[in-house]
């Protein structure tokens, strides 16, 4: 028995020891993210200036820009990619995520509508984002309603995701049709994801959000496990399937949406990363949550500094560099999933 | 009394599919649910396992009624293994551990992970361990959720199928497994089974379920050719082979 005790500890230390990779990369790619740019800094500078010591300039520089940038792109990792894991769970399909759930393509609609309603000088950037994230909780309301009158399968929500999304991109193109030139390039812009775009303030409320919804989805990570098992198999163990499933959903669609409109679009991290972490430590939901996260947090840093080298001194939206990195993940797995088995 | 069904009716929608049901399983007991298919043989046994909610009837366990248990009791007492089960990025031993969820306030304790290595080596899955469940085998998928079902500590184990797409081998080792537990932890084993000769090999008890109702219930007296008529329309003879019985279809 105590043999058995000991394999067990082994088998926990090596997804806890993915954890701390992770933590420490992530803490050589901030240090990384914060001294490379335009305005190159030593590490010595960098560790100097977050001491409180350093020059105005340094300061300024990594203070006020490249901080910001860095906890945005933790904080949006870890809630799209948390987001993410739980979405799969829920609704019983590997290839739900904030973006096909049209979570991303509400708020686009809603953002474009108040460049249009609001114009961009009595706009401003805070109502922008409001009517991102009204757009986006439209998405889920409506996503959740017909779930509920109509009784609908997790495939058929999913689905729905899918229809509502078209719709949103549809009402998106129709204002865009209308619109000078100028609100075109303010929306145009807004739809690229990009994290230089967080101040302060926005991340407080994107951590918070995180923060909340982190502690209920560890609290009910059994209850995911054993939904994994199927749901006659969750039911038959107890699990309030319906309630844990609308609020579960409603969590992580707030996380997407408050992270959608603070940043924009910033697709396809929510859906890779559970599934990378699936295959390298497996699907058990009470490493799957914090692991995918920290994954998520890692791959949209590293994308972010990719995107700042790789045709410096442009700096890329890093939605575009997702994008591009999560279609073929995304064919990848709907080939493993529907090719002729 | 271990379990008893009393008056049970369920409907799905106005379709009535289980029509005042009624019978009683005692301790130890292997009890096999015979009938067509779409006769409520499952959706009798996910009504025991409060999957589904009865529109009317009582269910006892021990004498309790099933419907004052909160949701972490039942799953004390109650282990159910559907089915259809499908294999997941999740190890074995994570899928038998999740059986001990009933009993789990934050973390597993060193006892739920004793209870898991336990039956992992009854069930002989340690070389398994900590293989994800896609990649065993249907008989070894089986035997897994079995075991989940029987971390459970449970006193009433409910199987749907269990022996279904199994080869002869891995349905002889299962059936085995659940009767030699059974007879061993004294647990009262329902099971919906669909081979009538292995049903009639295992089982001490049966009932035939006839369009939702009891057509009849009893040991191994019940099982005739007129009865097996009467519910499967078909012929058969019941031979001896070997001192078992064995039920021969005559077209």
């Amino acid at each position: 028995m105590r043999e058995m005790r000991e394999k067990y500890r082994k088998y926990v230390f090596k997804k806890i020891f993915l954890g701390i990779t992770l933590i420490l990369s992530l803490f050589l790619l901030s240090l990384l993210a914060l001294a490379m740019g335009d305005y190159s800094l030593s590490v010595n500078d960098v560790i100097t200036t977050l001491l409180g010591g350093g020059n105005r300039y340094q300061q300024l520089v990594i203070w006020n820009i490249r901080l910001p940038r860095i906890l945005a792109a933790v904080i949006a990792g870890a809630s799209l990619s948390m987001a993410g894991a739980v979405m799969q769970c829920v609704l019983r399909n590997p290839l739900a995520s904030p973006f096909t759930m049209g979570v991303s393509h509400g708020a686009m609609f809603g953002a474009c509508l108040a460049i249009v309603v609001f114009g961009l000088e009595t706009g401003g950037p805070y109502l922008i984002t409001f009517s991102a994230f009204l757009g986006a909780l439209v998405c889920i309301i409506a996503v959740l309603t017909l779930a509920k009158i109509k009784n609908l399968t997790p495939e058929a929500m999913v689905l729905s995701g899918v229809a509502l999304s078209s719709l949103f991109t549809a009402g998106t193109m129709l204002i865009q049709y209308f619109s000078d030139e100028l609100e075109l390039a303010a929306m145009v812009y807004w739809t690229f994801g990009d994290l230089g775009r967080a101040s302060w303030n926005d991340i407080f409320i994107m951590f918070l959000i995180l923060l909340i919804s982190s502690i209920y989805f560890l609290w009910k990570r059994w209850d995911y496990n054993a939904l994994e098992a199927g749901e006659e198999v969750a039911k038959s163990l107890g699990v309030d399937i319906e309630g844990t499933r609308l609020l579960s959903m409603l969590l992580s669609s707030l996380l997407t949406a408050v992270n959608v409109a603070f940043l924009g679009i910033i697709g396809f991290i929510g859906l890779i990363s559970p599934h990378i972490v699936r295959i390298l430590v497996g699907g058990d939901y009470r490493f799957l949550i914090p692991l995918s996260s920290l994954f998520g947090s890692v791959l949209l840093l590293s994308a972010d500094i990719l995107s700042r080298i790789l045709i410096a001194p442009v700096v890329l939206p890093v939605g575009i560099l997702t994008s591009f990195l999560g279609t073929p993940m995304f064919l990848y797995l709907l080939l493993r999933m529907y090719s002729g088995r | 009394m271990k379990l008893s069904i009393r008056g049970v009716t369920f409907s799905y929608g106005s379709r009535e599919v289980l029509k005042d049901v009624s019978f009683e399983v005692q301790e130890g007991e292997v009890f096999s649910i015979l009938g067509v298919n779409g006769s409520g043989k499952s959706t009798l046994l996910k009504c025991i396992s409060k999957v589904l909610t009865p529109k009317k009837g009582t269910i006892l366990i021990n004498n309790f009624d099933i419907k004052e248990m909160d949701s972490s009791q039942l799953p004390r007492y109650v282990g159910y293994v559907p089915q259809k089960s499908n294999g997941t990025y999740m190890t074995v031993f994570d899928t038998l551990l999740l059986g001990r969820k009933p009993y789990i306030k934050w973390e597993a304790s060193e006892r739920d992970i004793e209870i898991v290595y336990k039956v992992l080596k009854l069930l002989g899955l340690e070389e398994y361990m900590w293989r994800y469940t896609k990649e065993l085998s249907g008989g070894e998928l089986q035997k897994v959720v079995i075991g989940r079902a029987l971390v459970q500590e449970p006193e009433v184990l409910l199987l749907d199928e269990p022996t279904n797409n199994l080869d002869i081998k891995n349905q002889l080792e299962v059936m085995e497994v659940i009767r030699s537990i059974s007879k061993s932890e004294g647990i009262t084993s329902v099971l919906v089974m669909h081979d009538l000769n292995l049903a009639l090999r295992y089982s001490d008890k049966f009932a035939l379920l006839k369009d939702g109702k009891i057509y009849a219930v009893g040991g191994r007296e019940i099982i005739t050719p007129e009865n097996i008529r009467s519910v499967y329309g078909i012929h058969v003879y019941i031979e001896h082979v070997k001192g078992y019985p064995v039920i021969v279809p005559v077209i």
